[in-house]
């Protein structure tokens, strides 16, 4: 059994895959460690062994994964699914949650793949029954072929929110109504950056194609829907709205909101690495240099866990970040390394360039960041909004002040899904930036572990698996 | 809610607080019983209100319940097998 890696990796999603498999290329020993059964991460989850009969209606670019999964099915490392990484420390001692036992491991150098998360669009009633994030819908299709019965909404912006909607028609279900929550002039200050976004121009016609499938089947669209509320007892049967000066009441028991993915942070947080705000994404990063390096020694950070880029530039940056990690373990040379990253960077730099037209062009809603005070904050605790500007009023000055005052952040998703409405009520309400406010500390366990399970964990083996 | 796009999937049986139901093999718990709009999967400890999943990707914890005796498992990290006992976190079951 072995509880030491030269090089550790976390997460199987195609900035993961990619960074083990050009690190053990190198000669690098590796052991990746991912929470779900299969690889492929969220994007390209079960993309070699999907449910559907045919995987042609999620789209080309969901197909684009099977090479990349059958690649790293065949590199020679140690590939552990099905594996909660609960404990890390920027000493590189991990605790992986595997088959209900604990075990121990220690590595020389990690490399964080983590990739994104939702960003939370809390809206009042966000958390009644039928109400979902729309990449939840999407995983459901792609995981367990699942879609929704006729007479869904969709509500958000971004290219996700976009891609779902086509692939629901596609399947031929009915789409009652999209809510596109763009601000007024967002598409405007977009096309500045349309220049930059032409050396991309296969996203732009993608986009294009996507809008005029959803045009043609003549799917209600809301433009610069404000205001929303998802209303029901036990669960979700209307959602309430303004759009085009006239409030609306479209009825459903399935609301799918989106507006655009952050990066997952925890893992970093864990770690001990140092964050930036990111202005234009409205979201915290990692920070980390050109070949991923953070600011804690011997981890690094690659793909969308790290800063938003999207599953092309996350699979290039999680092999620049392999090679250099082969680098650092004296294995391969600079000349070397630089003449394999040479393409790579280019590549990944090319798919990097239409991120200032998205981020701009799909902004999150004034009124999601900054929510109405009867808005559930933290789902976990049910803090609404009010409460944290209440406690912000009598000074509380941050994220951990307001914790403690009021639980939020302190449930099982360990703030996940409030920290980024938490900062920004804050940092409103004090009337200074975000970056200002600062973050939740984060502590392992990163996700719940028993005693039980810890208890075990001096006599199991990590056992191995083979394809 | 939720319908499912393949007809002739293998089934399997779970017990689903004390009835046997018949599920599609090879999907999570939360889809599983998102298709049979089992709904809620738990209400909160605070104020009783009623839970589903929402994020489908291990990071909510709103789809909890309890599997094998074990509670506050998240339904959506979990395969469905063949006689898995599951039941739902509701807050009068909770108080006892």
């Amino acid at each position: 059994m072995k509880t030491e890696y030269q090089l550790v990796v976390i997460g199987a999603g195609p900035a993961g895959m990619a960074a083990a498999q050009a690190a053990a290329q190198q000669g690098v020993e590796v052991a990746l460690f991912d929470e779900q059964a299969q690889p492929g991460g969220q994007i390209y989850r079960q993309v070699d062994a999907s449910p559907l009969d045919d995987v042609a209606l999620l789209g080309k670019d969901y197909r684009l994964g099977k090479p990349l999964v059958q690649a790293f099915r065949g590199a020679h490392l140690d590939y552990f699914p099905s594996s909660s990484l609960w404990y890390l420390d920027k000493t590189l001692q991990l605790g992986i949650l595997r088959d209900g036992v604990s075990h121990s491991v220690k590595a020389q150098k990690v490399i964080l793949a983590g990739g994104a998360q939702e960003r939370p669009m809390p809206i009042p009633g966000w958390q009644l029954p039928g109400v979902m994030g729309a990449g939840a819908a999407q995983i459901l299709l792609k995981s367990a072929a699942m879609l929704p019965e006729d007479g869904v909404v969709l509500a958000g912006n971004g290219p996700l929110l976009l891609l779902l909607a086509w692939q629901y028609l596609q399947a031929g279900v009915v789409i009652k109504a999209i809510l596109d929550t763009s601000p007024r002039g967002s598409r405007l200050k977009a096309m500045r950056h349309m220049p930059q976004a032409l050396a991309a121009s296969d996203y732009l016609w993608k986009g294009l194609r996507l809008m005029l499938s959803i045009k043609l089947a003549a799917v209600p669209w809301y433009k610069h829907a404000s205001n929303l509320q998802a209303e029901g007892e036990a669960c979700l049967q209307a959602v309430n709205f303004h759009s085009g000066g006239k409030q609306h009441r479209l009825e459903t028991e399935l609301l799918l909101l989106h507006q655009g993915v952050v990066p997952a942070l925890h893992l970093a947080q864990a770690a001990d690495c140092a964050l930036q705000w990111n202005p234009q994404q409205q979201c915290w990063q990692a920070e980390r240099d050109r070949w991923g390096q953070s600011s804690t020694p011997n981890v690094y950070l690659a793909g969308d866990g790290a800063s938003i880029g999207g599953a092309r530039a996350a699979h290039l940056d999680g092999k620049l970040v392999g090679l250099q990690v082969a680098h650092d373990c004296g294995l391969l040379e600079a000349a070397q390394r630089d003449r394999l990253a040479k393409p790579v960077f280019a590549a990944r730099d090319r798919h990097l360039a239409i991120r200032p037209f998205l981020d701009a062009c799909y902004p999150p809603a004034q009124d999601m960041l900054v929510p109405a005070d009867d808005t559930m904050v933290c789902r976990c605790e049910e803090v609404s909004a009010g409460t944290v500007r209440e406690v912000v009023e009598i000074g509380c000055r941050g994220p951990n002040q307001v914790k403690a005052f009021t639980r939020c952040g302190m449930g099982p998703c360990q703030g996940r899904f409030c920290a980024s409405t938490v900062e920004q009520i804050i940092a409103h309400e004090r009337g200074v930036g975000v970056e200002a406010v600062g973050r939740y500390s984060v502590r392992p366990p990163l996700k719940p572990v028993t005693l039980g399970q810890l208890a075990a964990s001096s006599e199991a083996e990590l056992e191995i698996e083979h394809d | 809610m939720f319908r499912s796009l393949t007809a002739a999937t293998r089934q399997v049986e779970i017990s689903l607080d004390g009835e046997t139901v018949s599920v599609p093999a090879g999907i999570s718990l939360a889809a599983a019983l998102l298709l049979m709009a089992s709904s809620p999967f738990r209400q909160t400890r605070k104020s009783g209100s009623s839970r589903a999943p929402f994020c489908m990707m291990g990071a909510c914890f709103d789809c909890v319940v309890e599997v094998d005796a074990q509670p506050n498992q998240r339904a959506c990290q979990i395969q469905v097998t063949a006689g898995m006992q599951v039941r739902r976190q509701l807050a009068a079951q909770e108080q006892t």
